[in-house]
């Protein structure tokens, strides 16, 4: 992915605010950008969610089907995240099979869903080894500018506790779907928080600019118990332990925050 | 996987299936120049895992809009052998081989003085020709001998080794059954002399007090392949040096 240019002039005024821990946009670094968030947005999918992250949005698209459980887990059904960083996006992006940015994008979100057990996927299983309903969880990168990461993680946990599953029925080993829908059973709310590393400062929820600039990006995603349930470090720098302790207490406290906006009691 | 939940990987004295302590690695055989074109290349044994790295490079881009003005341009590719696992694995590149290859890409570029050959490309290609578990590890560690071995300027060598926890133990270097029931994996790659962390994943769950001791221990694996990856470079050279004073 070619990247958008940033001046010179406004890469060194980003860094000097943030080493006084200060942002070009107003925010402290440690600040979210407002969040927007709506749900059942797309009335053909099963659930949906847009997330507007400041000028960053996504919108998740939740389909079921029923298919075949996988061989090694022949009691469970099957969870599929995938990400489209759609050309209308941004001018970085471009048309054509899955780039190694959308493959990590949607391979972290499925590691927050997956490892959270967020959905109860052995509910999820018709007829053990032949039947199982498919859950395919589809992020739509609306509009770049950074962060895609916590905006799509977001979106995605919305548009699961979002998404109505068919009734159904067994009959002679053939699943047969009934009218009424019951709600697709979501044990955990995993929310991601992404940090990058300016000037050897951790930035919360970094802008596109902010990216363009970053030495290195870490992003941590945890349950409702707090426990982290996926990592991932990425960019052409490096953290310090030090560095990620700290980021694993602070992504803890922002994660708490943001599951209030999506998760109602 | 028929293996039933009530069966235990690792046995109530602490020891794994492979006979190992929870904090021991897995035997390590590292080898430097091992392939005749390659620039630079070097060879992995980790347990029953088998890796090959080359480095081609830097040498001019193609396609050449990839070049880049001011530095290097490191490619990377992670892949495995269609024999490399236990159910042949197609060829063509997959999900997890895409990202995968990302992420050792900026496991190993911060080591590298890219900036001295701008224009240039750096090509690094790790074959896993048997997988045990830990694979993208052994692979940025066998790679960042392979750059070494390509006369590459380089801030430091990267290490990397996994953490994790399985049937409630904190263990070092999982194996790939160990993998499979896990509660959680963490590879961690790590420049020593910098302490400078450049790769971190995981997957499982945590509490953080718990993350804290697998990063470290961790840590202390990369810490030890370390003495084991600055050896087999050297011997390359022992060697060599043996053959001209002959």
């Amino acid at each position: 992915m070619s990247s958008v240019m940033v001046a010179r002039i406004k890469q060194k005024r980003i860094a000097e605010l943030i080493s006084k821990e200060m942002r070009l946009d107003g925010r402290g670094i440690k600040d979210y950008r407002e969040v927007n968030l709506e749900m059942g947005v797309v009335e053909r999918a099963e659930g949906s969610a847009r997330v507007r992250l400041g000028k960053t949005e996504v919108m998740v698209g939740t389909k079921i089907e029923v298919g075949e459980p996988f061989s090694d887990v022949p009691d469970q059904g099957v969870l599929t995240v995938n990400a489209e960083l759609v050309p209308l996006a941004s001018p970085t992006f471009e048309p054509g099979p899955p780039d190694e940015n959308s493959i990590e994008l949607a391979r972290v979100i499925d590691r927050g869903i997956r490892w959270s057990k967020a959905i109860a996927l052995e509910e999820l299983c018709a007829v053990p080894g032949k039947k199982a309903f498919i859950v395919f969880v589809d992020v739509y990168v609306l509009n770049h500018d950074g962060n895609l990461i916590d905006a799509s993680a977001l979106a995605s946990l919305a548009a699961l506790l979002n998404t109505k599953m068919r009734k159904y029925e067994v009959k002679d080993g053939e699943v047969e779907l009934k009218s009424g829908y019951t709600q697709l059973p979501v044990r955990n709310h995993p929310v991601a928080v992404t940090f990058a590393k300016i000037n050897d400062k951790l930035v919360v929820d970094p802008s596109l600019e902010e990216e363009q600039i970053m030495d290195a990006r870490l992003t941590i995603t945890t349950g409702k118990d707090g426990k982290i349930c996926a990592i991932q470090k990425g960019g052409y720098g490096y953290f310090t332990k030090e560095q990620i302790f700290e980021a694993a207490k602070i992504a803890e406290e922002k994660a708490e925050q943001l599951r209030k906006l999506v998760v109602k009691d | 996987m028929s293996r039933k939940k009530s069966e235990k990987i690792i046995n109530k004295n602490g020891i794994r299936v492979d006979g190992r302590k929870l904090d021991e690695l897995r035997p390590v055989k590292l080898e430097v120049g091992v392939l005749g074109n390659a620039d630079g290349s070097a060879y992995i044994e980790q347990g029953k895992n088998k890796i090959l790295a080359a480095v081609y490079g830097p040498h001019e881009v193609h396609p050449k809009h990839l070049a880049l003005p001011d530095r290097a341009l490191i490619r990377c590719r992670y892949h495995m052998a269609p024999f490399s696992v236990e159910e042949r694995k197609h060829p063509a590149p997959s999900r997890r081989e895409i990202e995968l290859s990302k992420v050792v890409r900026e496991a190993l570029e911060p080591s590298v003085f890219v900036e001295y050959y701008p224009r240039t490309s750096i090509d690094v290609f790790t074959e896993v020709l048997q997988a045990d578990g830990g694979t993208r590890c052994a692979s940025i560690t066998v790679a960042s001998l392979a750059l070494a071995d390509a006369g590459i300027p380089m801030r430091d060598l990267v290490v990397a080794c996994a953490a994790g926890k399985v049937d409630g133990h904190l263990v070092l270097d999982l194996t790939d059954i160990e993998d499979k029931n896990d509660e959680a994996d963490v590879p961690v790659a790590l420049m020593p002399n910098f302490n400078a962390i450049t790769l971190l994943q995981m997957d499982g769950e945590l509490a953080s007090n718990e993350f804290e001791k697998v990063v470290n221990m961790a840590l202390d694996g990369c810490k030890q392949l370390y003495t084991l990856q600055k050896e087999a470079l050297k011997s390359k050279y022992v060697a060599v040096k043996e053959e001209v004073e002959e």
